[in-house]
């Protein structure tokens, strides 16, 4: 019986709007040009994490690559990390390149801009999985052949709609109310679909490295490549391992002196030393095995938090105001054929920009755990509307009406 | 006439009023005689003050005391050995009342004039040194600031009660604050007078500030000024006493009935993290806009773009941005439980609770341009005919029965 551990890992920076102020509006029309020194900068904080993630990250991918035929994984990077990259780390851009040359690191498709816009408009998500797929194409010579959705945002509809788009698979979080008996262990197939198949995160293995792999104070610390895959090795109910997670958990969210990156190197050789262990894509996983169930999920859950659901995003009321705002422009945005105003517009659609609107972890004082570069919610949503004032300026000027 | 003017804060160090109007208050009276030595519990430069002296009251080991935080809360003192402590506002007012005692030893005047609580202990101290006349002017009693009738600090009220009780003469900016007075702590009317506050757009408040250019710096409201939206605005601290949840309810109430309103709030304080979050819930949160702490040109600006200004304050001494507005020519929409408007009868009025009252009021000058016309024109009437020299005025007569009075 044969067992792979199926390693996806998620790449992707937002624009992050600056001090974008009142009097800005009108008369300024760059929202993401933060000074370099600002908390704000997008091409600083690109520098900091090529350095910390993604070179150092991809130096190890490529040597174990090399070294384990093996050794596979998938990786989705939105539309909007690529153009970073493009811009303020060609070198972090070329090493991703140089993993995909060796055939066995697939790209998955999603949203160009990490948008919520399955939400709120389909023609405005179909037109971004389209954008993201043609860079995809350009840059990695690759068609996405499986879909996540932004933050892993799925129910009944997405996978339906992924389904009828001829996709193979579709990720999601494994997550127990929707599982109810089942293990995530297995490949499962979305009610009311015909082809796609279901491949669900296994939280639990993957968040022990992806968020406690330096928790000293938990019972599995330290971890190490042998032990993580004896616990693997332990499940008998189990056809693929899903380990999900954010690329940056390799040397951004798990810094190199936790010994991340020594975790990585070793975990190919502790897996594969066993007879019929092996690693897959994830369309090779979804090519492999049958269906073990047919799941419906009708609400819908993403990988974030402990309600597994949007309510990081669009949990209060700046965050569902701003984010309605944004989507009433579609049309008049749209029909103005103005490309840079469209971009502007698509790049506020980022699901992260409604994550720093999030007040959940504010109010309970814990802020340390609240990753913005904004000193608090509040000024997040100023910012964002005021962006989102100057597009209606933008609009006004060319004799739009409003 | 020398006079120990004892202060807490002035332009461009304000964050409020008291600042602004302690500054035009003194020009007003250096230009009719007055030698004023102003004492502040800060360091800083200050410029636009050459008629008149200002220092700082400092312990003798302190190098420098900078003002940090917003609304005159906490204090930030350096040593001279490098040593740097917060101090908040009381600890700030007996340091400030021993260092105003070392002055008082050492300056010569005639009588000391101390505006509001913060100085108080120090104007007595003062006092009890010099035997020298003692005027209190209160822009603000407690009771006003907590928004309710005997509440508040109980060791202002002490101050406060203690300080009115044994000044020679109190001074009240409104006739609704002199009433206050008399409420809290049984000042006897006889002992009050009222002296309103005023605003002077001729005098330059910018001092180092960029003027830069002459359109409007709020560019994108101009705009939809001119695709006939309505602009509601208010300009203040960001503060419960200010009624601006209030003003949020009531402007939903607008914004349901004119659609083309956008409200622009400057200003800080502790309470702007509320109000955004409430005008987000109210489903307003596009059509709010929160600009943070503005002074010179920006300042000026929030007035001017206004289609009304509206001040819905729970209490207000006197409200001082509410003749800003009828100067700039923007129609008041007010509480009526603004001083102001006792001076200021061309505009409307509502119950700072009454959030549908508001909205009517302020809806009706949205959609009659000829309400607000009328508004503003005759405002500005009742405004041109009063000015700092009739405050000044008024004070110099009370300074002159206190020094010239022969005691038995």
């Amino acid at each position: 019986m044969k067992k792979a551990i199926v390693l996806y890992m998620h790449v992707h920076q937002p624009y992050r709007v600056r001090n974008y102020t009142i009097f800005d509006a009108g008369v300024n029309h760059e929202y993401f040009d933060a000074p370099y020194e600002h908390g704000t900068s997008n091409e600083r904080i690109m520098h900091k994490v090529a350095e910390k993630s993604y070179l150092p990250t991809n130096r190890r991918l490529l040597k174990l690559l090399r070294a384990y035929p093996e050794f596979k994984l998938s990786l989705s990077i939105t539309g909007t990390v690529i153009e970073q990259m493009e811009a303020w780390a060609p070198e972090a851009l070329q090493s991703f390149v140089e993993l995909t040359k060796t055939g066995r690191v697939e790209i998955v498709g999603e949203t160009y801009h990490h948008s919520l816009a399955f939400f709120y408009s389909r023609r405005e998500f179909e037109a971004q999985v389209k954008e993201h797929e043609k860079k995809v194409k350009e840059i990695f010579g690759q068609t996405p052949k499986v879909f996540r959705n932004t933050e892993l945002a799925y129910n009944n509809d997405v996978a339906y709609w992924a389904d009828k788009a001829g996709y193979k698979a579709i990720l999601a979080e494994g997550w127990d109310a929707v599982l109810d008996w089942r293990n995530p262990n297995h490949v499962y197939r979305p009610s009311y679909t015909e082809k796609i198949k279901l491949l669900l995160k296994n939280y639990r293995l993957s968040d022990d490295i992806a968020f406690r792999f330096s928790n000293r104070s938990w019972a599995g610390w330290p971890l190490t490549a042998d032990k993580f895959t004896h616990w693997l090795d332990e499940s008998s109910d189990a056809t693929n391992f899903n380990l999900f997670m954010d690329y940056e958990t390799f040397g951004e969210h798990q810094w190199d002196d936790t010994g991340i990156f020594e975790f990585l190197e070793h975990l190919p050789k502790e897996w594969i030393k066993h007879k019929g262990h092996t690693f897959m894509t994830v369309s090779e996983v979804a090519d492999a095995f049958d269906p073990a169930d047919s799941l419906d999920i009708p609400n819908t859950v993403t990988w974030a938090d402990t309600e597994r659901d949007l309510s990081a995003w669009l949990g209060n009321g700046m965050q569902t105001s701003a984010i309605a705002a944004l989507y009433n422009l579609e049309e008049k945005i749209l029909d103005t054929k103005d490309e840079k105003l469209i971009e502007d517009w698509r790049k506020l659609q980022a699901s992260d920009h409604f994550y720093y609107m999030c007040t959940k972890w504010f109010n309970d004082g814990d802020i340390h755990a609240y990753f913005s570069p904004y000193e608090n919610p509040y000024d997040a949503f100023i910012a964002f509307m005021n962006a989102y004032h100057d597009l209606r300026f933008r609009l006004a000027q060319m004799g739009v009406a409003l | 006439m020398r006079i120990l003017m004892l202060g807490w804060e002035l332009p461009p160090h304000n964050s409020g009023g008291l600042g602004i109007a302690c500054y035009q208050l003194s020009k007003a009276l250096s230009e009719r005689g007055a030698d004023i030595e102003f004492v502040l519990p800060y360091t800083a430069k200050h410029p636009g003050v050459e008629f008149m002296r200002v220092n700082a009251a400092t312990p003798q080991d302190v190098k420098e005391v900078m003002k940090s935080g917003m609304a005159y809360q906490s204090f930030k003192y350096i040593h001279k050995n490098g040593d740097v402590k917060e101090l908040g506002m009381v600890d700030q007012t007996r340091i400030y009342e021993h260092a105003v005692g070392q002055i008082a030893k050492l300056a010569e005047f005639d009588l000391i004039h101390a505006h509001d609580w913060m100085t108080f202990r120090a104007a007595l101290r003062a006092k009890a040194i010099t035997g020298k006349p003692m005027i209190a002017h209160v822009h603000t009693v407690e009771a006003d600031r907590a928004g309710k009738e005997f509440g508040g600090n109980p060791l202002c009220r002490e101050i406060e009660e203690t300080a009115l009780s044994l000044a020679d003469r109190v001074i009240a900016i409104s006739e609704r604050t002199r009433e206050g007075i008399m409420r809290e702590y049984g000042i006897p009317s006889h002992k009050i007078d009222v002296v309103y506050n005023h605003f002077d757009p001729t005098v330059d408040l910018n001092f180092l500030e960029q003027v830069d250019g002459a359109d409007n710096a709020y560019v994108y409201l101009e705009r939809m000024r001119q695709l006939g939206y309505g602009i509601v605005t208010n300009i203040g601290r960001i503060t419960i006493q200010k009624g601006l949840t209030n003003l949020l309810r009531a402007f939903k109430l607008v914004h349901d009935r004119v659609p083309r309103s956008l409200l622009l709030l400057a200003g800080a304080g502790e309470q702007r993290d509320e109000l955004v979050a409430l005008a987000a819930d109210l489903g307003i949160g596009d059509s709010v806009i929160f600009t943070g702490f503005q002074r010179g040109k920006r300042y000026g600006d929030t007035f001017k773009v206004g289609d009304v200004f509206a001040m819905p304050s729970f209490s207000e001494p006197f409200g001082i941005a509410a003749l800003e507005a009828v100067a700039y020519g923007t129609p008041l929409v007010a509480s009526k439980q603004t001083g102001a408007t006792e001076i200021i009868k061309n505009c409307l009025t509502a119950d700072y609770w009454d959030t549908h009252e508001l909205a009517n009021k302020i809806t009706a000058v949205l959609q009659n341009k000829s309400l607000g016309e009328e508004l503003s024109k005759n405002a500005l009437r009742e405004f041109d005919v009063r000015s700092w020299h009739d405050s000044a005025g008024a004070l110099w007569d009370i300074y002159s029965q206190h020094t010239q009075e022969v005691y038995a």
